[in-house]
């Protein structure tokens, strides 16, 4: 679903503090499984997730996405395949939208407003109607059993019902793709077990998940399919399909 | 269509609520904002008026007035004059004029007496302006008492209220009969104030002016031109004050948009990063911004200039008053009559509401221009 062809990302080029933070990393990740991207801080986890999340774009290499319906691509084919590595902004935002949807470490939720619109916010510029998005946030908020909590400003939610916002909110526009960048890190076990749960319940739905995690309890979990570990940018182990 | 106003109708939702969240910075800013359109449009719509005024002022205005002088001093004229001007080629109407002033100590208000027989004038009747009704509160039908200048009163019934045409015309008017005008003043006959000259070619009125001049030398013709002068020396003066009270709300303007400009916090910055990673593109981000922009500008710009409007208006400009009506300040006070220029409007909200939205715009767009990973880390 996935395939990375020697993708390097490269920051400060040129300049004194130059850095290589993923360095021809080749990978292909298939569909309806969890990958687990392992490795140590400082190891390109987190920009190698946001490279395959069109949150930015590789230095060198091609990224390739099989499959994943976009406005711009005519949807004859049945698996049309779309090379991500140097699409103009509009078109990389087009299939964030529809293709992913994003778990972070520290839940990245906006101060201020309330957990029902943060869940809502990724479809607001979607176009769709408000009543339609509300509904959706409304049942998902449901089913996470935080419903009650919906109307309150995110800050004064406990850590398990931030994290469940934030779930919630990686659902609104029903992705084919979940990727979550440590999203246990700031969870005691108990709420790391009910969230990778939560992660296999999305796996048996059909729905891919690429994580990146160096906490033991992701790592080991019985429903990560592959575990790839990565150190200084570049894939050590796990790498082949 | 239908999808791209549901775009604006989900951005427009988001961003009162976002502005709902820094309630105490947005107000303070919309605040201060209404404050420059308020002081900017009241001197806008306040010169305007008064040069409304004076432009409605000016259109009855005589062509020449002959005054006479005695010892450099205007003294009342000879109504014999009239006829020797009348002899004047291109002089094709000479009127003599009986106008004064009286002091009323009662009400402490001052107005213009003016001689005119009919136009609701009569023997004991007169036509009184807004101001005079208002400060004395009578209105047609009613006694009105003037002291004359033998020391007797003189009790004159209200005919008719003068029309608000013109307030500054027309406030402090009384108008009465010639020969109440007489008693009232003790003015002695075969004389005016001044006389009023019509000419029937405009071009000619200086060489008429100085065959007035050459003919009777103890007299003064003053021409139209050289009223319209006067008044607009004193107006291009309050320009001038407006302007430099004009520049100082605008650079206080400037200040408080740049800082806002470059006030982008860190926090604003972090929702923008975490905006553009779950699926806002930089386009929607402006919008959001724009929206933000527009509603604190327009609401401060529709509140500043409605108050505006009705601090002049309706309470006569208290604020500008002792400084742009000057010696123009009149007893009894008078009401502006409503005039607005859209043109000036326009300007004023092309300098103010545009530059405050791109004020807005600027900072979020070169933090939302970079890639959602660069927004969200930084």
């Amino acid at each position: 679903m996935i395939e990375l062809v020697h993708v390097s990302k490269q920051f400060n080029a040129g300049r004194a503090n130059e850095f290589q933070a993923v360095d021809d990393v080749s990978l292909t990740i298939r569909r309806g499984e969890l990958t687990i991207l392992k490795g140590p801080s400082g190891s390109g986890k987190t920009t190698l997730l946001s490279l395959v999340g069109c949150m930015s774009r590789p230095t060198s290499g091609r990224i390739y996405l099989r499959g994943v319906r976009t406005s711009f691509v005519p949807g004859d084919e049945a698996e049309p395949v779309v090379d991500i590595s140097s699409l103009p902004e509009r078109f990389l935002t087009d299939i964030r939208r529809r293709a992913f949807g994003f778990i972070f470490q520290q839940f990245n939720l906006v101060r201020g407003v309330t957990a029902l619109e943060n869940v809502m916010l990724p479809s607001y510029p979607t176009g769709e109607g408000y009543a339609a998005i509300r509904r959706r946030a409304d049942e998902l908020l449901e089913r996470f059993g935080i419903r009650r909590q919906g109307g309150s400003r995110v800050e004064w939610l406990s850590g398990g019902e931030l994290q469940r916002v934030a779930i919630a909110r990686a659902l609104i526009n029903d992705p084919a793709v979940i990727i979550a960048d440590e999203p246990t890190a700031h969870l005691d076990s108990r709420l790391s077990r009910e969230l990778l749960d939560l992660l296999g319940s999305f796996k048996a739905q059909g729905r891919t998940i690429i994580m990146a995690s160096h906490d033991p309890i992701a790592c080991d979990h019985p429903l990560a399919d592959r575990v790839v570990e990565m150190r200084d940018g570049r894939i050590v182990a796990g790498g082949s399909s | 269509m239908r999808t791209n106003i549901d775009r604006h109708r989900n951005i427009i939702d988001f961003a009162i609520s976002s502005m709902l969240r820094r309630k105490a910075k947005n107000l303070s800013l919309a605040l201060l904002y209404t404050l420059i359109i308020f002081v900017t449009a009241s001197l806008i719509l306040f010169v305007q008026a008064l040069r409304k005024e004076a432009a409605t002022l000016l259109a009855d205005a005589p062509d020449i007035v002959v005054q006479r002088l005695m010892a450099g001093r205007h003294d009342l004229i000879p109504t014999s004059y009239g006829e020797k001007l009348a002899g004047i080629r291109g002089i094709t109407a000479v009127t003599p004029r009986l106008w004064g002033y009286y002091y009323d100590p009662v009400f402490g208000a001052n107005y213009t007496l003016v001689a005119r027989d009919g136009d609701g004038t009569g023997p004991e009747k007169i036509a009184i302006g807004q101001g005079v009704a208002r400060s004395q509160r009578i209105s047609g039908g009613d006694m009105l008492t003037l002291r004359s200048a033998t020391g007797t009163p003189l009790l004159l019934t209200v005919a008719r209220l003068l029309p608000e045409e013109s307030e500054l015309v027309s406030s402090d008017l009384l108008l009465l009969s010639t020969a109440d005008f007489r008693t009232m003043f003790d003015f002695p006959a075969g004389v005016a104030t001044d006389l009023a000259v019509t000419v029937s070619n405009q071009r000619e009125l200086a060489t008429i002016a100085g065959k007035i001049a050459a003919l009777l030398p103890d007299t003064r013709p003053i021409l139209k031109s050289e009223i319209l002068r006067t008044y607009e020396s004193i107006f291009d003066w309050r320009g001038g004050m407006m302007v430099v009270i004009l520049s100082v709300a605008v650079i206080a303007f400037v200040i408080f948009a740049w800082d806002k400009a470059s006030g982008l916090s860190a926090e604003e910055r972090r929702e923008i990063g975490i905006l553009k990673s779950i699926g806002w593109e930089t386009g929607d981000i402006l919008l959001l911004k724009f929206w933000e922009g527009v509603a604190i500008s327009l609401t401060a710009f529709l509140v500043g200039v409605i108050l505006a409007y009705l601090h002049v208006f309706l309470f006569s400009a208290p604020l500008f008053t002792q400084a742009l009506k000057g010696w123009g300040v009149l007893y009894p006070r008078f009401r502006l009559v409503p005039h607005v220029d859209p043109y000036q409007l326009t300007i004023l909200f092309f300098l103010t509401v545009l530059p405050y939205t791109v004020a807005t715009i600027v900072p979020s767009w070169l933090a939302a221009t970079v890639d959602a990973d660069t927004a969200m880390r930084s």
